[in-house]
């Protein structure tokens, strides 16, 4: 059984972003895979899972989450070989420090070597990358603007929107995948669902075709044009 | 009336006027905006001296404003100014005030726009209904608009007014809180998630029946002078309410809309026999024809419109239409479905239109809820009972205009 968690949905789950764990759980067991999507709440203790999700979230629960995770066992589970999948708020967190409220500087994780300064505008609008030839489609609506330490790859280069900083877009480390582009990104996307799958489960999987098919077709075309 | 205009202001108010006649005969929409904002243009007092000496009524909130308007003008009784539907900002209040000189003003208001319009008509009361998420990419963020809301109501203000506030909703309570008249409605409120984290302090809201609270000691207000469960009772006083509109969200509103006339000294009893005979509120609600099709119009813009709407569906009905458009309107960005309790819809078949439809089906495909994606209309066969058609701002509007 493999265990997929959405972490604190009250508080970093803005944007339908809980979504994104309901996608990787249903394409799992289309294809026969054993897994369960539960979440972990404040004051819970995180769950044994073989994936996290984090989501996007306002000013102030991003913080609370933050300091919440910080000393949780995150960051110890991630190196003993769990998976994250990040998105807006989760991307912040993950990296060294991130602002937010003003300027004020706050203690994200340290899992990835990337800081997060306040951009100069927000990025509210669509998005799309390109990495490896592969596109990927969705929505940002954030504050930051985030600078990726020497050795971390991006998750793609920017072609519309805005991403880190106006040129790349999130980050891929070893088994940390993030993207600003927040809410069910997964869902438009189904490609990145199945290679984050496909990661987690070890093993290669069917096509599966559904109706994200034909939506991501539909926002690649929407995008380019 | 009109004779304690002065010159400037009467001929803005004129200018309002005339605008708005020619752009309705010209058939540009209702023109309501249009000569709003000439008018201001003209004359930057108007808004205030048109709303001088008035009793005002102003509703805000993310659901439910236009109902609640409607309730509170119709359930006032005799001839009420009120402002069109979508008109919700200053130059649809200007164009509402310029229509007529009733005393009596049920205005609806745009949640950001609610401060300076209530410095600016002086309302003697103020609807607050709830806070929820709502087209999250104009950046609007929940906690933002509930500060705003409190810092007017924490600053002084010219005159003295009365705030009509849902207890349930914590984004709610926050906002009046600090208010020096308010009257906290114990009304039903499913949608709670927005308000899950406290605003006083980011912890998590303990929710149970009889109420909700923090530890940093935020809690639901105790002094609650309206209550609504099986019945109604506003300040004592039992109230009979049977509406004609469905659903526990109608209940509330109706409930909110009550207490508020209750404050200008209104009848509760004969306002809500007054209230009970709304069968639709611009379109909303109506059974309306289309190609052969009989359709139930519900208008759900966001997570607790949609979740509000859900509760009402037939069981029994196996077909649910929805439409999803992601336009201006309705903010651009429609991740916000996955919020939505489509869940619920398992064991109905739900057929898919609007710009967004594949993103709606993709929804309801993880949802496991059965579902068709509706590229040709023309072939969509027509089944004999009304079937509810369940659409977000402009959709709506396209489905009001397409349907008779
Ligand atoms: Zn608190």
């Amino acid at each position: 059984m493999t265990t997929i968690c959405v972490i604190f949905p009250q508080l970093l789950g803005t944007y339908g972003d809980a979504g994104n764990g309901l996608v990787l759980h249903q394409r799992a067991r289309r294809r026969g895979f054993e897994t369960t999507l539960v979440s972990v709440e404040p004051g819970d203790e995180l769950p044994d899972a073989a994936i996290y999700l984090l989501g996007g979230g306002e000013d102030g629960p991003q913080r609370l989450a933050a300091d919440l995770l910080r000393e949780s066992s995150l960051s110890r589970r991630v190196r003993d070989g769990a998976r994250v999948f990040a998105v807006c708020a989760g991307l912040q967190i993950l990296g060294q420090t991130f602002c937010i409220e003003g300027n004020d500087e706050y203690a994200g994780l340290g899992l990835i070597d990337a800081t997060t300064k306040r951009g100069v505008t927000r990025s509210v609008g669509e998005i799309m990358t390109e990495s490896q030839g592969q596109r990927l489609v969705g929505f940002e609506n954030h504050g930051g603007q985030t600078d990726l330490g020497v050795g971390v790859d991006s998750m793609g280069r920017v072609l519309v929107g805005r991403g880190n900083d106006g040129a790349v877009d999130g980050y891929h480390v070893a088994r940390i995948w993030a993207t600003y582009a927040h809410g069910p990104v997964l869902a438009m996307n189904p490609w990145l669902a199945d290679l984050i799958l496909e990661d987690l489960l070890g093993s290669k999987l069917e096509p599966l075709s559904s109706a994200a098919d034909l939506l991501y077709d539909e926002r690649c075309r929407a995008l380019a044009s | 009336m009109s004779d304690r205009l002065d010159f400037r202001d009467a001929i803005a108010r004129h200018a309002t006027l005339t605008v708005n006649w020619v752009s309705r005969l010209s058939g540009r929409g209702s023109g309501t905006v249009l000569g709003g904002t000439v008018g201001m243009k003209l004359s930057p007092r108007l808004f205030a001296t048109l709303a001088r000496d008035r009793s005002i009524i102003l509703v805000t909130g993310t659901n439910g404003k236009t109902t609640t308007t409607a309730m509170a003008a119709t359930g006032w009784g005799g001839v009420v100014t009120t402002n069109a539907t979508g008109s919700n900002m200053p130059a649809g209040h200007v164009a509402a005030l310029a229509s007529d000189w009733s005393p009596h003003v049920v205005l609806e208001v745009d949640e950001a726009w609610m401060p300076e319009v209530l410095e600016t008509t002086r309302a003697r009361v103020v609807v607050l209904l709830n806070l929820s998420r709502d087209q999250l990419d104009r950046a609007n963020e929940v906690r933002q608009m509930a500060d705003r809301w409190r810092q007017a109501f924490e600053g002084s203000s010219r005159h003295t007014y009365t705030v009509v506030a849902n207890a349930n909703d914590p984004m709610v309570v926050y906002a009046a809180q600090l208010a020096r008249d308010v009257r906290w409605c114990d009304v039903p409120t499913q949608w709670i998630s927005d308000a899950s984290s406290c605003p006083v302090c980011t912890e998590s809201i303990h929710f149970d029946e009889t109420g909700w609270s923090c530890n940093c000691g935020f809690e639901r207000p105790k002094n609650v002078t309206t209550r609504l469960n099986d019945h109604l009772s506003i300040d004592g006083i039992d109230v009979e309410l049977h509406l004609s509109l469905p659903g526990d969200f109608n209940r509330s509103n109706a409930a909110m809309a009550l207490s508020a006339l209750r404050q200008l000294g209104v009848d509760p009893s004969g306002a809500a026999e007054r209230m009970s005979k709304i069968e639709s509120v611009a379109g909303r609600f109506s059974v309306r024809r289309w190609n052969g099709h009989h359709i139930r119009l519900l208008l759900a813009k966001n997570p607790a419109g949609f979740a509000a709407m859900l509760s009402t569906l037939d069981r029994d009905a196996s077909d649910v239409w929805v439409a999803i458009n992601a336009r201006i309107a309705d903010g651009k960005d429609p991740s916000w479905l996955y919020d939505v309790p489509f869940e619920q819809l398992l064991g109905h078949r739900v057929f898919c239109f609007g710009d967004r439809r594949l993103d709606l089906a993709t929804r309801l495909d993880y949802a496991g809820v059965d579902y068709v994606v509706v590229d040709d209309e023309s072939e969509l066969e027509e089944c004999g009972e009304p079937v509810a058609l369940l659409a977000n701002y402009t959709a709506f509007s396209d489905w009001l205009a397409r349907t008779r």
